[in-house]
């Protein structure tokens, strides 16, 4: 099959398996996103995320359908980590999208965190790009907020939504440090609990704490996700959003600064994995680490070193 | 025995255990002590903790003679395919001794769709009898005079409307509400937890419940309104105590609801009643029984005032277990089915449903629902358990464990009421969490050798394929599309639609109690699937979250 | 390369018992394979778009109902006529040794009846995933 042409012909197939390719870093991966990378860059990536049980799932789904209805092709990568015992994962997202499933105009993908240390938030924004490509208006992130890597995936993000519930208690302590301060909008959810306007207040006096941007002050948002109610105020903050993105220059500013962390996270990669592996095959990695660990040499001599060699 | 004497005879009976232990090691994993005496039921006060039968709190069965009068009714759960077949089984059965019907629908006719619905393709008549409007049922009752018997059906979230037919043929037979006898299941909150055949969100479900509640305190005053049950969540995994927690939280929630809608406790409490199951382990299934009707007192009594001592008594249904029916060697379901029998009749169960040994291959065949009914007949008859009321009282070890269960329980249920009770409970996940847990652990104690399971992981044979299992006609699903479209063709369709308009209006208002709306619309042979259908437009649609 | 197995679990129909579903994808999780669950009262429709969005190697359907013979084998057909011939399905539940040889034929790997343990499975997946 030819995945690059299938991605941009709107194959649903080719999709699925460029993500895998992706995913599970197969050869061909980097071809693909060679070929597709100048095909990206059109669409709008919302990220969601929040705390587990926020309703975040049920949130995509009401979100994804709103835009559905004003024609607009949704992609949606739903992220839930890895049981760090067994490599496996339970991937329970797509149980409230069932629905979703059958619209054309839809595709969901599930991954597992596999517990890679940074490389999943690259590997996220590769799949984001993959479905850009494949033609989808709005990519959707939803991510379970509790560590740094996810906050990394949603950086990737133009417009970040931080879902939250009254009644978490203690938790929210934990929560507020890590995520509050990259939220572009706030999301109450299931705000016909007792709680709410506690939560909106300690919200509320985060933000005073952390501002973030001079130009846009993240509006908080009730909704009831389940039954539907406050997603058509929360439709709006999210254009409201965008329409500040594409007006203030700040997409611009975003994007750009994306780039950068992109190329520079690839370049290290791409020459750390050229190095590492030169020296692996040669047998030399081995000799190195060993006499540093004897104290024989230091590591940063050591690595001046490489450089010189690699840089020759 | 003075406890001093006994607490020193038990050292010296301990110390002799212990020497022989290295000579007589004992098996592992066994989770009851190695011997009850008095000492494990300290304070064990007669008249508080059991009393007598027929009174507060009920430990000791909710009627004063239990089995000595007349046995417990032997109700055995039937329905496949048509209403034309499943009448002959109803029939078969009452010939056979049976003493009361309970019916099993498909389930398109549980989840509110008819025959010719996309849904429904491939479960038309498979678990059940599919029901899709008044014609259907007035066959399924062909010659069977509903003042005589009693019915259970097994229906929830349109139970409602199943009742209401009923209703409705019972009025073609020239038999008055008020003379009808028998119980829906009518428990949503399980369904939500365990069981899965839901179809409107919480809110509207226990409005639909509690306006049922009303119709049937004046309209049908003998009907058991709700069968509030713990089969389904042991099915699904839970332990025995975990079974009447969760259980009887989600009666706490149903109470709740009918007192929040201005019913007086009284008049309804009397009318609820409970479904337990009978699984393997004897003698805890028998304290479980017993720890559950004391704990529904108290809750009854305490929490909420009942008065009548009707509305303090836990009347219960039970079922065997059919999750413990192996597909390994079915003829040993028969020995599993009678000990589960033992303990639902040494239990105080009102009835009984025994399953059929096929049963996790199959549907049963006629044959060996045969033998489940014998089953019953032979413990009341011959075996002398039901000889005399609660015949395991004062066995030390079924009083402590009485106890324990009734601990577990309370601590269960405290911590429901902490969470918000039992519908936020089951909103949050907790309970289906709970319950999913302990069935993971189950299976692995199994899959480790922990658990034997006599012909699955012990003492296995090889088995030749079994032959002579039921099989439903797959022409079913086209049977009943076509009674569909004949019915949609003769009946008054104009009628129809001005009995689910009047029903659409009564359900924009909260105030309106739509079974007498229901009823309307079932008499004008408006099919189950327009009824839910117009419920589902404005109720909404329920969307389940698991959490793993 | 970062390969896992991926595997969806599904329950097509109305049948809502998914005691049999919700412990094997645990134990399929436990193993190391990568599960989506997608709950109960699929249509096959939804768990052949949801198999092919997700790229799984493996289809586990699970069935109490009694439906089996026609949810399974349309399951089948839709996998196929999505172009995912290479995914493995099995199938599991209640279903009567004598249907098996026609699941079998209309393209379902293996059947699990009551009693089979969870390692049984997972050995099978490992086996014959493609």
């Amino acid at each position: 099959m030819d995945i690059v042409n299938g991605v941009l012909s709107g194959s649903r197939l080719a999709l699925s398996r460029a993500i895998t390719a992706v995913e599970n870093e197969y050869d061909e991966a980097v071809e693909i996103m060679q070929k597709l990378y100048l095909h990206t860059g059109r669409a709008y990536v919302i990220g969601i995320t929040g705390p587990p049980g926020a309703g975040k799932s049920t949130l995509t789904d009401k979100i994804a359908k709103d835009f559905r209805r004003q024609g607009k092709k949704v992609g949606i990568v739903a992220v839930d980590p890895t049981s760090p015992y067994s490599g496996g994962a339970i991937l329970g997202d797509r149980i409230r999208m069932n629905e979703l499933t059958e619209d054309e105009g839809v595709f969901i993908r599930s991954m597992a965190t596999r517990g890679s240390l940074g490389g999943l938030s690259q590997k996220t924004a590769e799949v984001v790009k993959l479905m850009d490509a494949f033609g989808a208006d709005v990519i959707i992130i939803e991510t379970v907020g509790v560590g740094q890597s996810e906050v990394d995936i949603v950086k990737t993000a133009d417009t970040t939504m931080v879902v939250l519930v009254p009644g978490l208690g203690d938790d929210i302590q934990a929560i507020k440090a890590g995520i509050l301060e990259i939220g572009d909008i706030f999301t109450i959810n299931k705000a016909d609990r007792e709680g709410i306007d506690r939560l909106n207040i300690e919200i509320e006096m985060m933000l005073e704490l952390n501002p973030k941007e001079v130009n846009w002050r993240p509006p908080i948002n009730r909704t009831i996700a389940s039954k539907g109610e406050g997603i058509k105020d929360l439709m709006e903050t999210i254009a409201n959003h965008q329409q500040f993105l594409n007006e203030s220059g700040e997409l611009e500013v975003r994007r750009v600064e994306r780039l950068k962390t992109e190329l520079l996270a690839m370049i290290n990669d791409q020459i750390g994995r050229y190095v590492v592996n030169k020296l692996t095959k040669s047998g030399e990695f081995d000799t190195m680490v060993n006499s540093i660990q004897q104290r024989e040499r230091d590591p940063y001599s050591v690595v001046k070193s490489i450089l010189a060699s690699v840089l020759r | 025995m003075a406890n001093e004497t006994l607490k020193a005879g038990m050292q010296a009976y301990n110390a002799k255990v212990e020497k022989s232990l290295a000579k007589f090691p004992e098996r592992k994993n066994l989770a009851p002590n190695r011997l009850y005496t008095p000492l494990d039921i300290e304070g064990f006060d007669y008249e508080k903790d059991l009393g007598f039968p027929g009174e507060y709190p009920f430990t000791r069965g909710v009627q004063p003679t239990m089995y000595r009068g007349r046995f417990w009714t032997m109700r055995m759960y039937a329905g496949f395919s048509t209403a034309e077949e499943s009448n002959k089984r109803y029939r078969y059965l009452l010939e056979s001794g049976g003493t009361g019907l309970s019916v099993a629908f498909d389930l398109p006719t549980q989840i509110g769709y008819d025959s010719d619905h996309a849904m429904a393709e491939g479960e038309v008549g498979k678990v059940g009898v599919a029901i899709d409007s008044l014609a259907d049922m007035e066959i399924l009752f062909d010659q069977i005079p509903l003042d005589k018997v009693s019915t259970s059906m097994t229906i929830n979230a349109p139970a409602s409307v199943l009742l209401a037919m009923y209703i409705a043929v019972a009025e073609k037979q020239g038999v008055s509400a008020d003379k009808l006898n028998g119980t829906i299941q009518n428990d949503i909150l399980k369904e939500y937890a365990a069981r899965g055949t839901y179809i409107f969100p919480p809110k509207p479900s226990m409005r639909l419940i509690t306006n049922i509640f009303e119709f049937c305190s004046k309209n049908v005053p003998n009907w058991n309104t709700i069968s509030i049950s713990g089969y389904h969540i042991r099915e699904a995994g839970a332990t025995a105590s975990q079974e009447i927690a969760f259980t009887i939280a989600d009666g706490i929630a149903y109470v709740e609801a009918a007192i929040k809608a201005g019913m007086n406790v009284d008049d309804f409490a009397g009318r609820l009643s409970f479904f337990w199951n009978a699984h393997n382990n004897v003698l805890e299934e028998v304290a479980k029984f017993r720890a559950s009707r004391r704990i529904w007192a108290k809750v009854m009594k305490e929490r909420f005032g009942a008065q009548k001592a009707k509305s303090q008594m836990l009347r219960v249904h039970t079922q065997t277990a059919g999750s413990m029916l192996t597909a390994q060697q079915p003829d040993n379901n028969i020995i599993r089915v009678a000990l589960q029998t033992a303990a639902a009749v040494m239990g105080g169960t009102q009835s009984l449903h025994t399953n059929s040994k096929d049963e996790a291959l199959a549907l049963p065949t006629e044959d060996s629902v045969r033998i489940a009914l014998r089953t019953q007949q032979i413990v009341a008859y011959e075996s002398g358990l039901a000889d005399t009321v609660d015949p395991l009282a004062g066995s030390y070890y079924v009083e402590a464990l009485t106890n324990k269960i009734e601990a577990e329980a309370w601590d269960y249920i405290k911590k429901i009421d902490e969470i918000g009770g039992a519908p936020v409970a089951i909103e949050k996940g907790y309970i289906q969490k709970e319950i999913q847990d302990s069935a993971y652990k189950w299976q692995m104690e199994v899959e480790k050798n922990e658990r034997v399971i006599v012909g699955v992981n012990k003492f296995q044979i090889e088995e030749k394929p079994i032959e002579g299992l039921l099989r439903v006609d797959a022409s079913v699903g086209e049977l009943q599309k076509k009674k569909l479209a004949d019915l949609r063709a003769k009946r008054d369709n104009a009628a129809v639609d001005a009995k689910l308009a009047a029903l659409e209006a009564g359900c924009k208002d909260e105030n309106v109690n739509l079974m007498p709306l229901i009823l309307d619309a079932v008499r004008a042979y408006a099919t189950e699937g327009e009824i839910c259908g117009v419920m589902r437009k404005v109720f909404g649609e329920y969307q389940a979250h698991t959490t793993l | 390369m970062d390969k896992r197995i991926r595997v969806l679990v599904a329950k097509p129909g109305l049948d809502g018992h998914d005691r049999g579903a919700k412990v094997v994808a645990r134990a399929l999780r436990d193993a190391g394979f990568e599960v989506i669950y997608t709950g109960i009262r699929l249509t096959p429709e939804q768990i052949a778009e949801a198999a092919l969005q997700e790229d799984v190697n493996v289809v586990a359907l699970s069935l109490l109902s009694g439906a089996h013979n026609t949810l399974f084998p349309r399951a089948v057909e839709l996998l196929k006529e999505k172009g995912l011939t290479d995914v493995l399905v099995i199938g599991g539940g209640v279903i009567p040794d004598a249907d098996i040889p026609g699941l079998k034929a209309a393209g379902v790997a293996e059947v699990f009846t009551p009693g089979t343990p969870t390692s049984e499975i997972v050995e099978f997946i490992k086996t014959n995933v493609k």
